[in-house]
C-alpha cells in the first residue's frame, strides 16, 4: 500500500476527477478521497497512464476540490465475506446499515468476480415451484437460473418478486432459499415494503440485504449489485447455500452506468447507453448457475422497469439478451384488476425444458403449455378482428379460442398474493379444465395420449359426434 | 532500450498502450509482470496499442511488455475434436485444471495436447513428390473421423523420409529432401484465410432435417447464411439445431459472448446424440469454441476467427464443414468496444468504419473449394445475428445481409404464438434453390422444385387473404377461399412448425420432408373436387384421418405409414361428400 496522498487533481467533471502527476497507480484500484472537511469519498481507476489518472467517485463529486486529497490503496475493490453475512442490512458500499458491527470476515473477496468456466458449469433442471400458475405452467423457473422481471412503473413487480421469494421451493426437497436482496435507487417506500415483508415471513433473519436507496449516490449503484453477487458466489460455492438473489431495480443501475459513459465522452451506443452495456449487464447476469463439484446455487431475479413500457429499449432488450428467458408484467392485465398481471406470451423461461417433464413435474407439462400459448395467443389476436368484424364473423374454432382467452385470463393467471397453487395438481389440472372448453379437435398441440389420459370430458366422444 | 521490451503507458479496459517496442501489426505480445496474452492492433508514433485477452485489473503503467515475434495463430492437429476452447484456442478442461471453476488469468495453454501420442499412418513413401496442403499420412482422431496430416504451407518436396508409427504431434514423421521435417502439428496465423486452389460455385445441398429450412431456404454445402431475430426468437436453437443435425462432416460450433449455460448445453447433450449419418455420438465431429459474454472482450473478438481457421483446416482435408458462430453481433459489439478505447472516428451507431468490411472478409472464408490437395472440401457458415430491439435495420444486420445469401428472419410474433421454429416465410429468402434444383430432382423427386413452388405460393396466397380476413372475417371469403385457408394453416401447423424439443419431430429427412409437403397437397386436391361434389368444407377438414396424419408425425416410423395415412384421408374426404 503507497499510502502517499496526491493533491494533483487538474479536471472534475460530473462523477469523474482526473489527476496527474503520481506514481503508477494499477488499473482498477480503489482510491480514499480526503474533502477539505476532512470527508471521505471512494473510487475506482478508470483509466491509467504515467500522464494521468481517471476516477470514478462512487459517492459522486460534489464538494471536491483541487485541494482534495486521493490516496491510492493499492487493491481492487473486496468485500469482507463471512457466513455472517446472513441476517445483515449493508449499505451500498458494503457498510452496516443495520447499526450492527463490521463483518468480521473469513475472506476478502473481489467483487468483479471471475467468469465461471463454461467447461465447469452444471446445466440448472430441478424445477422450483413459486405457486403461481403463470410462472410454473408457461415460464418455469429451474434453480440457478438468471430470471427477470421485465415491468414498468406502477405496476406490481414488488409482489409478484416477494412472493415467489415466499413460495419457492424445489418439490420434495426442503432445501431452503438465502435471499441475497439488493436495492439499486429505489425509494424508501419501496424499500421499506420488502423489508416488512421479509420480517414478517421470517425470511429477513435468512437474508443479507445490500441497499442503495434513490437519495444515496448514483454512482456507488454500480457497485452494489457486485457486493450482491460476491455474498452470493461465497454462499453458495463456499457455504453449500441455495441463495436467491433479487436485485431491483437495474434501469437504475443501467442510468448510473450512462453518467460515467457521458462523463468520460465515450462514443455513446443506443439511447445514449455505453456500447459496452451489454458486457458489463453479462457480467452480472453470468454470476448465476451451478458448478461442478459444488453443491449451492445462485438464482437471480433482478427486476427492471422498462422505460416507456418499451420492451425494445436497451435497457430490457439488453438485459433479454443475455438472461435466461424473462417474466413480462402487463399494464392491461393489470388494468383489468388480474393479479398476477403477467403477459405470459412475451414471457419465457429458456431452461422450462430442462426442468419440467416426466419425473420433474409431469409428462405432459410440455404440450400443456405449448397448447395453452397457443390457444392465447390465437384469442388474443381474434379480439382484434372481433373489434372490427363482430362475433358474427367467426367461425366456431374462432369463438372458442376467443372466449378461451377470457377465461385464462381470469381462471389460470388470476390469483391472490398468498395461493400457492401445486404444480400438477393444481396447476396443470387447473389448465386441463380450463382447455376443455375447447374442442379436443382445435387442440394440435396436444398428444393424443395425453388427451386420452388427462382430459377432463371422454375425448372420444366429442370426436365421434 | 531494446525494441523487444517495453513498459507499459497506459491501461484503459482491456486496452493498453506501450512505449518503447516496435512490433508489427498483430503480433502477439506477453503484458504486464503475470505475462497477460496481448495483440497489437495499432501502431501510433511509438506507441504500441494492444487489446489484451486477459482482465487487465491490478495492471500498472510501467511494468513490462515483451514481443514475442509471432501472429495470432492456433495449433492445428489431431485432438481438435471433442475439444473445447476459449476465443484463443486455450482447452476450458485445461483451464480448469489449473484454475479451478473460475477463470483467473496469467495461465498459458496449448491448444492441442502436445504429449498425447497418435497412431499415424503413412500415405506416401519415400521418394514421392509432395507439396504444400497434400496429405501425407493419416490419424483415426475420433471413432468417426479420420484426421488427414497435411505438408504445411511452404512445406513441398521429394520425400527423403516417412515412418507409420505412434507419435506425439510434434515429432517429426517425415523428412523431405531439403531437410524439411513435418509433424501431425502445424500453426496457422487466425486472421489469414488458408490457401486453396480454387472456389467453386456450391451445388449440393447442406441437409439439416429442419422442414422449413431445407425444403423452403436451403442452405448450399459452402454456402453463408444469417439468421438475426430478437431474443427468444430461436438463434440459439436453431443453431444447435443445425450443430446437431446437418450433414456436415465437421461442425464447428462458436459461442462467441453468449451464455454459459448454453454452451453447458451442447456439451452435456452431445456426447449422447446419435449422429444419423454415422450412428456415432454427434460429439465425434464436433469442436467448441466458448468465449461467452463475461469472459474478455478481446478473446471473444478473435474467437470467430479461431474458429473459422479451425474450419478451414478441417476443410482442406476434404471433409465438409458447418461452422456456427452465435452471435455475430457480440463479435462485432467487442470490435465497437476496443475501437472506442482507441478512440477511433465511429461509424454508424458507434461501430468502427471498417465493421462491413470484417463481416465480409469473414464470410469469405466459407466456400466450397477444390483444396491443395486436389480434393473437395466445403466451409458453409452459419452466423446468428442479435439486433437490438429486434431491428434489422442496424449495422450488423445489413452488413451482413449485403454478404450472406440465405436469410432466416426470425420473427418475435411468431415466438410469442410459439410457433417454432420461429422463421418468418414471408421475408426469408434462400438464393441457392437454383443450383441446387438438379440436386433434388436426382436425388428425392424429380417433381421437388415445383412442389416447393406449390407449398410457397400457398403461403403467399394466404398472407393476401388474411389481410381481407382482417376486415371482415373469414366466414365472408368463398369457400374456395376458406379452404386456401385450411390449407396454409395445415402448411404452418404440421409443416412449418417443428418441436426441436421432441425425439422423432426434431428431424425429418428430406425424403419424408417431401412427402409431408405432397401430403398437403393431396389434401388439398381431394378437398377441392368433395366441396365441388357437395361436401361441407368443416366436415372434409374434420375427417379423423387428417388428424391422425398430422398428429403421427411426432411418432415413431412415420416415413412408413405417411402414404397409408395420405390414402385413408382421401378416402374419408371422399366419403364425406357422400354423406351429404
Ligand atoms: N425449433 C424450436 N422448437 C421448440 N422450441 C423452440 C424452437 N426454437 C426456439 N424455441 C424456444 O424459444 C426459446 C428461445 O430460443 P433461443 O434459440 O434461445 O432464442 P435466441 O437465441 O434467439 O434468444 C427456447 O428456449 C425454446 O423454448
Ligand atoms: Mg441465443
Amino acid at each position: 500500500m503507497s499510502g502517499k496522498e496526491y493533491r494533483t487533481i487538474t479536471d472534475v467533471k460530473g462523477p469523474l476527477v482526473f489527476l496527474n502527476k503520481t506514481e503508477p497507480v494499477s488499473f482498477g484500484e480503489i482510491v480514499q478521497l480526503r474533502l477539505s472537511d476532512g470527508s471521505m469519498k471512494n473510487g475506482q481507476v478508470l483509466d491509467t497512464s504515467d500522464d494521468q489518472v481517471i476516477v470514478q467517485v462512487f459517492e459522486g463529486t460534489a464538494s471536491v476540490d483541487r485541494q482534495t486529497g486521493v490516496k491510492f490503496l493499492g487493491d481492487v475493490f473486496k468485500l469482507p465475506v463471512s457466513k455472517g453475512l446472513i441476517g445483515r442490512i449493508l449499505d451500498g458500499a458494503g457498510r452496516p446499515r443495520d447499526g450492527g458491527p463490521e463483518i468480521v470476515a473469513d475472506e476478502m473477496a473481489d467483487i468483479i468476480g471471475a467468469a465461471i468456466n463454461p467447461y465447469s458449469r452444471q446445466s440448472p433442471e430441478s424445477f422450483i415451484q413459486t405457486g403461481i400458475s403463470a410462472i410454473d405452467a408457461c415460464t418455469s423457473l429451474v434453480r440457478g437460473q438468471k430470471l427477470p422481471i421485465f415491468s414498468a412503473s406502477g405496476l406490481p413487480h414488488n409482489d409478484i418478486a416477494l412472493q415467489i421469494a415466499r413460495q419457492a421451493k424445489l418439490v420434495g426437497s426442503d432445501d431452503d432459499f438465502v435471499v441475497v436482496f439488493c436495492a439499486m435507487g429505489i425509494t424508501a417506500e419501496e424499500y421499506n415494503f420488502f423489508v416488512h415483508d421479509l420480517e414478517r415471513t421470517g425470511a429477513l433473519e435468512n437474508a443479507a440485504l445490500f441497499v442503495n436507496l434513490a437519495d444515496d449516490p448514483a454512482v456507488e449503484r454500480l457497485i452494489t449489485p457486485r457486493l450482491a453477487l460476491t455474498a452470493a458466489e461465497y454462499l453458495a460455492f463456499e457455504h453449500d447455500y441455495h441463495v436467491l438473489v433479487i436485485y431491483t431495480d437495474m434501469t437504475n443501475y443501467c442510468e448510473s452506468l450512462r453518467q460515467i459513459g457521458a462523463a468520460r465522452e465515450e462514443v455513446p451506443g443506443r439511447r445514449g447507453y455505453p456500447g459496452y452495456m451489454y458486457t458489463d449487464l453479462a457480467m452480472l447476469y453470468e454470476r448465476a448457475g451451478l458448478v461442478k463439484g459444488k453443491k449451492g446455487s445462485i438464482t437471480q431475479f433482478p427486476i427492471l422497469t422498462m422505460p416507456g413500457d418499451d420492451i425494445t429499449h436497451p435497457i430490457p432488450d439488453l438485459s433479454g439478451y443475455i438472461t435466461e428467458g424473462q417474466i413480462v408484467i402487463s399494464r392491461e392485465l393489470h388494468q383489468k384488476g388480474i393479479y398476477p398481471p403477467i403477459n405470459v406470451l412475451p414471457s419465457l423461461s429458456r431452461l422450462m425444458n430442462a426442468g419440467i417433464g416426466p419425473g420433474k413435474t409431469r409428462e405432459d407439462h410440455k404440450s400443456v403449455s405449448d397448447q395453452l400459448y397457443a390457444a392465447y395467443a390465437q384469442g388474443r389476436e381474434l379480439r382484434g378482428l372481433v373489434a372490427i368484424v363482430g362475433e358474427d364473423a367467426l367461425n366456431e374454432r374462432d369463438l372458442q379460442l376467443l372466449k378461451f382467452a377470457d377465461i385464462f385470463e381470469n381462471q389460470f393467471l388470476r390469483q391472490s398474493r398468498d395461493e400457492d397453487r401445486p404444480i400438477n395438481e393444481g396447476t396443470l389440472d387447473l389448465a386441463w379444465d380450463l382447455l376443455s372448453n375447447i374442442d379436443t379437435k382445435y387442440l394440435v398441440r396436444l398428444d393424443q395420449k395425453w388427451i386420452d389420459k388427462y382430459h377432463p370430458t371422454d375425448s372420444k366422444d366429442s370426436e365421434e359426434e | 532500450m531494446s525494441k523487444e521490451n517495453g513498459l507499459i503507458y497506459r491501461i484503459s479496459g482491456p486496452v493498453v498502450t506501450a512505449i518503447g517496442i516496435a512490433p508489427r501489426m498483430y503480433e502477439v505480445v506477453r503484458v504486464g509482470h503475470e505475462g497477460l496474452m496481448g495483440e497489437v492492433i495499432e501502431l501510433h508514433g511509438d506507441q504500441s496499442v494492444i487489446q489484451v485477452y486477459e482482465e487487465t485489473s491490478g495492471i500498472k503503467p510501467g511494468e513490462p511488455v515483451v514481443r514475442t515475434g509471432q501472429t495470432l495463430s492456433v495449433q492445428l492437429g489431431p485432438g481438435l475434436l471433442t475439444q473445447i476452447y476459449d476465443g484463443i484456442q486455450r482447452p476450458l478442461p485445461k483451464l480448469e485444471e489449473t484454475m479451478g471453476v473460475f477463470i483467473t488469468r496469467g495461465v498459458d495453454a496449448d491448444g492441442l495436447d502436445l504429449e498425447k501420442k497418435w497412431e499415424f499412418n503413412a500415405t506416401v513413401k519415400k521418394g514421392d513428390e509432395i507439396s504444400s496442403g497434400q496429405v501425407i499420412g493419416t490419424v483415426q482422431e475420433t471413432e468417426t473421423i479420420e484426421h488427414r496430416v497435411m505438408a504445411p504451407p511452404n512445406a513441398g518436396g521429394k520425400v527423403k523420409s516417412i515412418k507409420s508409427g505412434t507419435f506425439n504431434i510434434t515429432q517429426p514423421v517425415c523428412t523431405l529432401e531439403d531437410g524439411t521435417e513435418i509433424a501431425m502439428m502445424q500453426e496457422w496465423p487466425v486472421r489469414s484465410p488458408r490457401p486453396f486452389v480454387q472456389k467453386y460455385a456450391p451445388d449440393v445441398p447442406l441437409i439439416t432435417g429442419q422442414r422449413i429450412l431445407d425444403f423452403l431456404f436451403p442452405l448450399a454445402k459452402g454456402g453463408t447464411a444469417g439468421i438475426p431475430g430478437p431474443f427468444g426468437s430461436g438463434k440459439t436453437v436453431t443453431q444447435q439445431q443445425l450443430a446437431k443435425w446437418s450433414d456436415a462432416q465437421i461442425v464447428v460450433y462458436i459461442g462467441c459472448g453468449e451464455r454459459g449455460n448454453e454452451m453447458t448445453e451442447v456439451l452435456d447433450e452431445f456426447p449422447h446424440l446419435i449422429d444419423p449419418n454415422t450412428n456415432k455420438p454427434l460429439m465425434n465431429r464436433t469442436v467448441m469454441i466458448a468465449n461467452t459474454s463475461n469472459m474478455p472482450v478481446a478473446a471473444r473478438e478473435a474467437s470467430v476467427y479461431t474458429g473459422i481457421t479451425i474450419a478451414e483446416y478441417f476443410r482442406d482435408m476434404g471433409y465438409n464443414v458447418a461452422l456456427m458462430a452465435d452471435s455475430t453481433s457480440r463479435w462485432a459489439e467487442a470490435m465497437r468496444e476496443i475501437s472506442s478505447r482507441l478512440e477511433e472516428m465511429p461509424g454508424e451507431e458507434g461501430y468502427p468504419a471498417y465493421l462491413s468490411s470484417r463481416l465480409a472478409e469473414f464470410y469469405e472464408r466459407a466456400g466450397r473449394v477444390r483444396t491443395l490437395a486436389g480434393d473437395d472440401g466445403s466451409v458453409s457458415v452459419i452466423g446468428a445475428v442479435s439486433p437490438p430491439g429486434g431491428d434489422i435495420s442496424e449495422p450488423v444486420s445489413q452488413g451482413t445481409l449485403r454478404i450472406v445469401k440465405v436469410f432466416w428472419g426470425l420473427d418475435a410474433g411468431l415466438a410469442r404464438q410459439r410457433h417454432f421454429p420461429a422463421i418468418n416465410w414471408l421475408s426469408s429468402y434462400s438464393l441457392y434453390p437454383q443450383a441446387l434444383d438438379q440436386w433434388y430432382r436426382d436425388n428425392i423427386a424429380s417433381d421437388f422444385p415445383e412442389v416447393r413452388t406449390d407449398i410457397s405460393t400457398l403461403l403467399q396466397i394466404e398472407a393476401e387473404l388474411q389481410e381481407i380476413v382482417q376486415l371482415v372475417g373469414s366466414d365472408a371469403l368463398p369457400v374456395d377461399q376458406q379452404l386456401t385457408l385450411e390449407v396454409a394453416r395445415m402448411i404452418r401447423e404440421f409443416f412449418l412448425q417443428q418441436n426441436a424439443f421432441h425425439d422423432v419431430d426434431t428431424f425429418s429427412d428430406l425424403g419424408l420432408q417431401y412427402h409431408m409437403a405432397r401430403a398437403i397437397l393431396s389434401f388439398q386436391e381431394e378437398a377441392k373436387k368433395a366441396i365441388a361434389g357437395g361436401a361441407q368444407l368443416e366436415d372434409v377438414v374434420n375427417v379423423p384421418a387428417r388428424t391422425d396424419l398430422m398428429r403421427g408425425r411426432f411418432e415413431k416410423g412415420y416415413d412408413e405409414r405417411i402414404n397409408e395415412l395420405v390414402t385413408e384421408m382421401g378416402q374419408q374426404i371422399a366419403a364425406s361428400m357422400e354423406a351429404n
